[in-house]
C-alpha cells in the first residue's frame, strides 16, 4: 500500500493536518496544535495503560459536516472532516456534560485532599462554569477506609473508569469492575466487599490515576503532627530515594529537580529530631540480598530469585501465587530495615527505648502504608515503622507548616544510618534494585573487583527486560518487570516450569518507585516519569561510592552490631517471611 | 460484616457437581462463556449468592469483582432468592400519575414482602420496573410473563389472591 493510502486530510479549527487513517480527532487536534479538554481519556501508551471508555463526554467537538456533536478522544476523522472545537455548539455541548457530571458530585471541594488538584474542579473552572443548571438525584455510597492505605469514596466516583483500566488491564490485580447498572453504576470491589477483604495489593495506581479524589491515600498527616508533638516521642523519619527527586514539583520545580537537601531541611523544620535516608536501608537490602542470591547459586537453592521490596508485589504474589512464596527474597525492604534499626541499633546506641521512638517513612508509595501494617514487619510488639506518610502527604505538612520549601538550605541526613552509595539511590526505578545487587553479587560470587559498575541494558522503560551479566565461569541470567501485568507474565513462566533466570526484579508501578501511587500527580504525563529516574541515574553516577557493601556505615553496623550479612541476627531483624492469602 | 464470601458449605452439593461438570466442558476464553456459566448456575441455584458468584470466578480464573460485576449488569441475574413468581410494577411516568406507586406499596403489603426481597413464604418477588412501553394500559404490573393493565389498588387483592391459591396448589 501506497503512504499516502493511509493519511487522511481533515481541518480542525480551519487548520488542515494529514493524519495517519484511524487517528482520533483527539490526535488530529494535537497534530493541529487545538486543544480540547479531556476528562475520562487516559493515554499512557508508553506504559501500555490507555483508557478509552469514552463516557464522559466533556470532550465532544462538532463536525461541520453533519453538525453533529462528537467525543473526539474516541471518534475517528474521516476524510475532509471539518472539525470546529470553538463553535457555540461544541462550546455549549462540553459545559452540559461537564454540568451534567457536577450536578452528582460533592461540592465540598475546599476541604478535599484533590482540592487545587482536581481535574474535575480544574475544567469546571476552565469552561467558566459558575452555575449548575441541573438537579437531581445525588449517589450515597459509603466510604471504604477499611485499608491502612486507600480510601475510596464512591460519591466521587463519576464513572472514567480509568482506576478500572489500572486495576484490570495493566496491574491485573483485577480489583475493581463497573458494578450496578444505570444511575447506580460504580467502580467497586466485589460484593461491595471492603478493600482490605479484597486482594488489593495497594499498589495505589488507581489513586494516581483517578481524576477525583475518588481514590486517595488514607491520611496519616493528623498522626504524624500528633508525635511531633509528644515530648515524650523521639521521632524519627527517614526518606526514600524516589521521593527526593519528585517533591520539588509540589514546590513549582521541574520533574527530575533533585532536592534531597531540601528535604532533609524541611523535615528538620517539621520537627523530626533524626533524619535518616531510606537509602542506607537500600544499601543494606542489597548486601542481604545479594548475600543471599549467593547463597542460593551456591547451594542450588530456589532459583530465580525474586526481589522483594516492593510492598505490593509482595501482596500480589501473596493472593495471586500462593504457590510460589519460596521464590521472593526474603529480606525485609528498605523502608522495614532502617525501621528495623533504628529501634534496635540506633536506640541501643543512643540510649533510647524502642517504646520512646516514633518511626515515620517518607514514601513515594501508597502500599508502604500498608506494608508498616504487617505484623510480621515488628520486633518485640513494636512495629518497624509507625508512620508512612506518601510524597504528597509530605508536601501538604510542608504547606502547612508555611515552609518557603524553595529557599531551605540544603541539610545532610544523621549519622549512623545516614550514609548511602549511588547503587541505594537507583533502587527507586525500575531495573535499580537487580542493578545495585548484580554490583555486589558480582564481588561476592567472583571474589574480584567489578570493572564496569554500569549496566546500561538493565535500565530503560520497557515493560519486561532481560540480561545476562558475565561472572567468569558462569554467567547471571537477569529479568525486570514493572507494572504487575508483566509480572505475572513472568510468574507464570516460573510457575510453568519455563524460566531460567537467576534473579527477577519486580516493581508494581509504571517506571518503579518513581511512578508510585503516592507521587506527585502526573496528570498523564510520561516524561515525569522519565525525568526522574534520569535524575536517580544522576544522583547514582555523581555519588564516590557506588556499590552498596562499599557503603562506611553498612560496614560499621555489621562490624558494631549484625556480625555478618546473613547472621543469626541480621536474619532476626533484617528477614521477613510471606503467606499465602485468598484471590477476591 | 458480611457473610463470609469463601464458605459454600451452604450450597447443594449436587448442584455444584452438575455446575462442575458445565464448567469442564468450556474450550472457549472464560471471559466469554461467564454470562452462559452464570446462567446455567443461576438455573441450578435459582439465583446467585455472592459465595456461588465467587466459586464461579475461582472456577473459571477471573477476578470474583468482574463476575459480580456482570452479574448486578444484568437484570436476569438476582443476587437474592427468587420466589415462584415475579411481580414487575412498572413505575414509568404514565403508570406513576396514575397511582402506581399505591399499586406497588398495597402489593407489599399483601404479599408481606420488602421490594427487591422474596416474601417469607417463597411465592412472590416484587420489584419496580422502569417503563415497559405499554402507557396505554397504565398503571401496568407483570407477573412472570402475564401482562395486567388498567390495574386499580381495588384490583389487587384479586390478583394475589389467586396467585397464592394456586401457588399453594402446585406445591
Ligand atoms: S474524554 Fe472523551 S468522552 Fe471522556
Ligand atoms: S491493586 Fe488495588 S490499588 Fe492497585
Amino acid at each position: 500500500m501506497k503512504l499516502i493510502d493511509k493519511m487522511i486530510t481533515c481541518s480542525v479549527n480551519d487548520i488542515d493536518v494529514n493524519v495517519e487513517k484511524g487517528s482520533t480527532i483527539l490526535e488530529a487536534a494535537q497534530k493541529a496544535g487545538v486543544n480540547i479538554p479531556t476528562l475520562c481519556h487516559l493515554n499512557l501508551h508508553e506504559l501500555d495503560a490507555v483508557n478509552q471508555s469514552a463516557n464522559c463526554r466533556v470532550c465532544v467537538i462538532e463536525d461541520e459536516g453533519s453538525g453533529r456533536v462528537l467525543p473526539a478522544c474516541s471518534q475517528e476523522v474521516s476524510e475532509g472532516m471539518r472539525i470546529q472545537t470553538d463553535s457555540l455548539k461544541a462550546v455549549m455541548a462540553r459545559r452540559t456534560s461537564l454540568e451534567l457530571l457536577l450536578s452528582n458530585h460533592p461540592r465540598d471541594c475546599l476541604t478535599c485532599v484533590k482540592n487545587l488538584d482536581c481535574e474535575l474542579q480544574n475544567l469546571s473552572h476552565e469552561m467558566n462554569i459558575k452555575e449548575i443548571h441541573y438537579r437531581g438525584e445525588k449517589m450515597n455510597h459509603p466510604i471504604d477506609e477499611s485499608s491502612q492505605a486507600i480510601i475510596k469514596d464512591p460519591n466521587k466516583c463519576i464513572m472514567c473508569r480509568r482506576c478500572i483500566t489500572m486495576c484490570n488491564e495493566v496491574q491485573t490485580v483485577g480489583v475493581l469492575s463497573p458494578l450496578e447498572r444505570g444511575f447506580d453504576v460504580v467502580a467497586g470491589t466485589a460484593f461491595h466487599l471492603p478493600l482490605d477483604q479484597t486482594s488489593c495489593t495497594y499498589c495505589g495506581q488507581c489513586v494516581s490515576v483517578c481524576p477525583t479524589a475518588a481514590l486517595a491515600e488514607i491520611d496519616a498527616t493528623s498522626a504524624v503532627w500528633k508525635a511531633l508533638n509528644d515530648e515524650r516521642k523521639h521521632t524519627i523519619v527517614q526518606v526514600a530515594p524516589a521521593v527526593r527527586v519528585a517533591l520539588g514539583e509540589e514546590f513549582g520545580y521541574d520533574p527530575g529537580e533533585i532536592s534531597t537537601g531540601k528535604v532533609v531541611s524541611a523535615l528538620k523544620r517539621l520537627g523530626f529530631d533524626t533524619v535518616f535516608d531510606t537509602n542506607f536501608g537500600a544499601d543494606l537490602t542489597i548486601v542481604e540480598e545479594a548475600k543471599e542470591l549467593s547463597e542460593r547459586i551456591e547451594s542450588g537453592g530456589t532459583l530465580p530469585m525474586l526481589t522483594s521490596c516492593c510492598p505490593a508485589w509482595v501482596q500480589f504474589i501473596e493472593h495471586q501465587f500462593p504457590e510460589l512464596l519460596d521464590v521472593p527474597s526474603s529480606c525485609k525492604s528498605p523502608q522495614s530495615m532502617v525501621g528495623a534499626m533504628a529501634k534496635s541499633y540506633y536506640a541501643e546506641q543512643s540510649g533510647l527505648s524502642p517504646a520512646d521512638i516514633e518511626m515515620v517513612s517518607i514514601m513515594p508509595c501508597v502500599a508502604k502504608k500498608s506494608e508498616a501494617a504487617r505484623e510480621e514487619l515488628s520486633e518485640e510488639g513494636y512495629a518497624n515503622v509507625d508512620q508512612v506518610l506518601t510524597t504528597r502527604e509530605l508536601a501538604r505538612m510542608i504547606k502547612e507548616a508555611a515552609i518557603d520549601f524553595r529557599s531551605l538550605p540544603d541539610k545532610p541526613f544523621d549519622r549512623l544510618l545516614g550514609e548511602s552509595t549511588g547503587a541505594a539511590a537507583i533502587f527507586g526505578t525500575t531495573g535499580g534494585v537487580i542493578e545495585a545487587t548484580t554490583r555486589t553479587a558480582y564481588e561476592m560470587l567472583t571474589g574480584k573487583e567489578i570493572g564496569e559498575v554500569n549496566f546500561k541494558d538493565l535500565r530503560g522503560i520497557e515493560g519486561v527486560r532481560e540480561a545476562t551479566i558475565d561472572l567468569g565461569e558462569r554467567t547471571l541470567r537477569v529479568g525486570i518487570a514493572h507494572e504487575l501485568g508483566n509480572a505475572r507474565r513472568l510468574l507464570e513462566d516460573i510457575r510453568d516450569g519455563k524460566s531460567d533466570f537467576d534473579a527477577i526484579e519486580i516493581m508494581a508501578c509504571p517506571g518503579g518507585c518513581i511512578g508510585g501511587g503516592g507521587q506527585p500527580y502526573h496528570h498523564g504525563d510520561v516524561s515525569t516519569l522519565r525525568r526522574r529516574a534520569e535524575a536517580l541515574y544522576r544522583i547514582d553516577k555523581d555519588m564516590p561510592i557506588r556499590k552498596s557493601h562499599e557503603n562506611p556505615l553498612v560496614k560499621e553496623a555489621y562490624e558494631a552490631y549484625l556480625g555478618k550479612p546473613g547472621s543469626e541476627r541480621a536474619h532476626r531483624l533484617l528477614h521477613t517471611s510471606y503467606s499465602a492469602k485468598e484471590r477476591i | 460484616m458480611k457473610k463470609d464470601v469463601l464458605d459454600i458449605t451452604d450450597l447443594d452439593e449436587t448442584r455444584l457437581v452438575e455446575l462442575d461438570n458445565y464448567i469442564d466442558k468450556i474450550t472457549g476464553d472464560p471471559e466469554e462463556e461467564l454470562i452462559h456459566v452464570l446462567h446455567f448456575a443461576q438455573q441450578q441455584f435459582g439465583y446467585l449468592p455472592h459465595n456461588l458468584q465467587r466459586y464461579v470466578a475461582k472456577r473459571l480464573d477471573l477476578p470474583s469483582a468482574t463476575v459480580n460485576g456482570v452479574v448486578t449488569f444484568y437484570s436476569l441475574f438476582s443476587e437474592e432468592p427468587r420466589g415462584k413468581y415475579t411481580i414487575s410494577v412498572c413505575m414509568g411516568t404514565a403508570c406513576f400519575v396514575k397511582g402506581a406507586d399505591k399499586v406497588l406499596e398495597r402489593i407489599l403489603e399483601l404479599t408481606g414482602s420488602e421490594k427487591g426481597k422474596m416474601s417469607e413464604d417463597g411465592l412472590f418477588t416484587v420489584e419496580d420496573v422502569r417503563c415497559i412501553g405499554a402507557c396505554g394500559l397504565a398503571p401496568v404490573l407483570t407477573i412472570n410473563e402475564k401482562v395486567y393493565g388498567n390495574v386499580g389498588v381495588e384490583d389487587v387483592d384479586d390478583i394475589i389472591r389467586q396467585y397464592k391459591r394456586s401457588g399453594r396448589r402446585e406445591d
